[in-house]
């Protein structure tokens, strides 16, 4: 193995905690939208590359560079979750209460149709979000730089991860969607509409994924082939989390972002795998994940 | 009349549950439906709350059919629905059920708010904070009561709140039923325990396999044994 002096280790867990907090925020979504519709949205990764994409186009658009960085990140998340709700309205809320493999056609289906979409509207291109210049410069920590941008990713994932615990735990639209998970029936012969309800919450997730696309195109090229990518680590993070389970969210993106980032130090050219291992692991020994909950 | 079922059959997928029930209920009336073990209550129940919605057959709020409109929305009409066994939300606390539940009555009065549901029922207080699956049954069975209350109804259809309660359980809720009733609640009871159901009921239906058998005041149905023998008694 090779000799690696302590402060790159510490650096890389620093940049591996930052593509953590992008996986959490794209994860939390996936996990939302199963937890209380039980579908497993396969095109969830799709959306973050849409958001990825329009992010970068909103940006060219707006062409100052330190406005079109933040006009993007109100808009490219929006217009995502708008995209949800039309999703959503049209297809999904047929399906809730189908069989998985019917589910599985539908949302692979539309990873289909989506890839192709973003394709005939940006060619194929290969794109990049620019920074305003605060956040576009790196900072000296240990006598190293570390991006500016990647430190910004350290505050955004915890607020996201606040403001989600805030809006389910702490208001009455987050206590109707906790009832709803427990039983919808019920909630709506209450009196409430829990049509909205899953509407809402299917927007919500699609904006955590535009969310999640529109902050990587600020630190990684965007191009066609990163909706699976993306698919791919997210469902590592939620099987090693468990599945409806927001800390588990959480922990796995952490877990896979830094163990990732580490393994590319000393083996790059295997440190890809090293999250599927970590997913087997966890599937043997606990397959409803580390917070989750086995399924009824 | 506030609810008027006519001759509704409801079905399950392709089984065929109810074949013409017909029931009235008048403001102010506290009228029970009695019947054994999958006679068909929480069908007929479900059947007017929108849950399980007749495919025949017309179920008239106020003398407007609501049959065939979403759950949300005939609850919003006024009528609130108890489920059976206590199907509280667990995973939400005490208060937390009952703040899911608020809503204003059709005509914007809120009768009910937290604090007069604490006033009647203070086990619930106690165990403000307390997540909903760590009540006991009986609990459970106040909660259920007290969250559809909460949204200020008209008319209550409290489906079998008796069901796997201890006896002096039973007698807690039969007496907080006799006070949301003194308050002037419409109910419309559904139970097995036919004790338990004539004791706060003017007028009774039986049903058995999916019809009704009989219907009349409770004093009637008190001095027809035979009724209750072929109908209610476990065999
Ligand atoms: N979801 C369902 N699918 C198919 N059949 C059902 C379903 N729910 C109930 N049934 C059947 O419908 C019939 C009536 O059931 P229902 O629940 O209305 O009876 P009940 O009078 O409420 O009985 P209980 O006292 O057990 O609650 C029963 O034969 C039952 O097996
Ligand atoms: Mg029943």
């Amino acid at each position: 193995m090779p000799q690696i002096p302590i402060e790159s280790v510490l650096i890389q867990v620093l940049n591996g905690l930052s593509s953590g907090m992008i996986f959490f925020i794209v994860a939390s979504g996936l996990s939302l939208i199963f937890g209380v519709m039980r579908v497993i949205n396969f095109a969830h990764g799709s959306l973050y590359m849409l958001g990825a994409f329009l992010a970068t186009a909103v940006g060219a658009w707006v062409a100052e560079k330190n406005l079109g960085f933040f006009v993007a990140l109100l808009i490219a998340p929006l217009v995502v979750a708008f995209v949800g709700v039309v999703l959503e309205f049209t297809l999904f809320k047929r399906i809730y209460n189908k069989e998985h493999l019917l589910q599985l056609l539908l949302t692979y289906g539309l990873t289909l149709i989506l890839a192709d979409v973003v394709r005939i509207i940006w060619g194929g291109e290969i794109l990049r979000l620019s920074l305003p210049e605060f956040l576009a410069g790196a900072t000296r920590i240990m006598g190293r730089r570390v991006a500016n941008y990647n430190l910004a990713l350290l505050v955004v994932g915890p607020l996201i991860a606040f403001g989600l615990w805030f809006l389910l735990q702490r208001t009455r639209w987050g206590r109707i969607i906790r009832a709803s998970v427990a039983n919808p029936e019920i909630v709506s012969a209450l009196g409430i509409n829990t049509q909205w309800v899953f509407t809402g919450v299917f927007a919500l997730g699609c904006w955590l994924a535009g969310l999640g696309g529109m902050l990587i195109s600020g630190r990684a090229s965007v191009s066609l082939g990163m909706d699976v990518e993306i698919i791919v680590q997210a469902f590592a993070v939620v099987v090693i989390g468990g599945l409806g389970s927001f800390t588990g969210a959480l922990v796995g993106s952490v877990i896979i972002g830094v163990t990732v980032a580490i393994g590319t130090l000393y083996a790059p050219s295997t440190a890809q795998i090293i999250p599927f291992a970590i997913m087997a692991l966890v599937l043997i020994l606990r397959p409803w994940g580390l917070f989750g909950k086995p399924e009824r | 009349m506030l609810l008027q079922v006519r001759d509704i059959h409801t079905y399950y997928g392709l089984s065929h549950i109810l074949f013409g029930v017909s029931l009235e209920v008048d403001k102010g009336e506290c009228v029970c439906l009695v019947g054994r073990n999958g006679a068909g209550k929480t069908t007929t129940l479900k059947s007017i709350i929108g849950l399980a919605p007749p495919k025949r057959g017309v179920v008239a709020w106020r003398g407007q059919p609501i049959n065939g409109r979403a759950p949300h929305w005939i609850a919003q009409q006024g009528i609130g629905f108890v489920p059976e066994e206590r199907a509280i939300f667990p995973n939400l606390t005490v208060w937390e059920n009952l703040d899911v539940a608020r809503k204003p009555s059709t005509t914007g009065e809120v009768r009910w708010t937290v604090e007069r549901i604490y006033d009647l029922f203070p086990r619930l207080k106690e165990r403000s904070n307390q997540l909903g699956g760590t009540l006991s049954g009986g609990e459970q069975q106040m909660l259920t009561i007290a969250r559809t209350l909460m949204g200020n109804p008209e008319l209550v259809l409290l489906d079998e709140p008796s069901e796997g309660l201890a006896p002096l359980i039973v007698e807690l809720i039969g007496e907080l039923v006799a006070q949301i009733k003194a308050e002037g609640m419409t109910i419309l009871l559904s139970e097995q325990n036919l004790r338990f159901a004539l004791r706060l009921s003017e007028r009774a239906y039986i049903i058995d396999d999916g019809k009704i058998q009989f219907s009349g005041t409770t004093q009637e149905l008190q001095n027809n044994p035979e009724l209750v023998e072929k109908y209610l008694a476990v065999h």
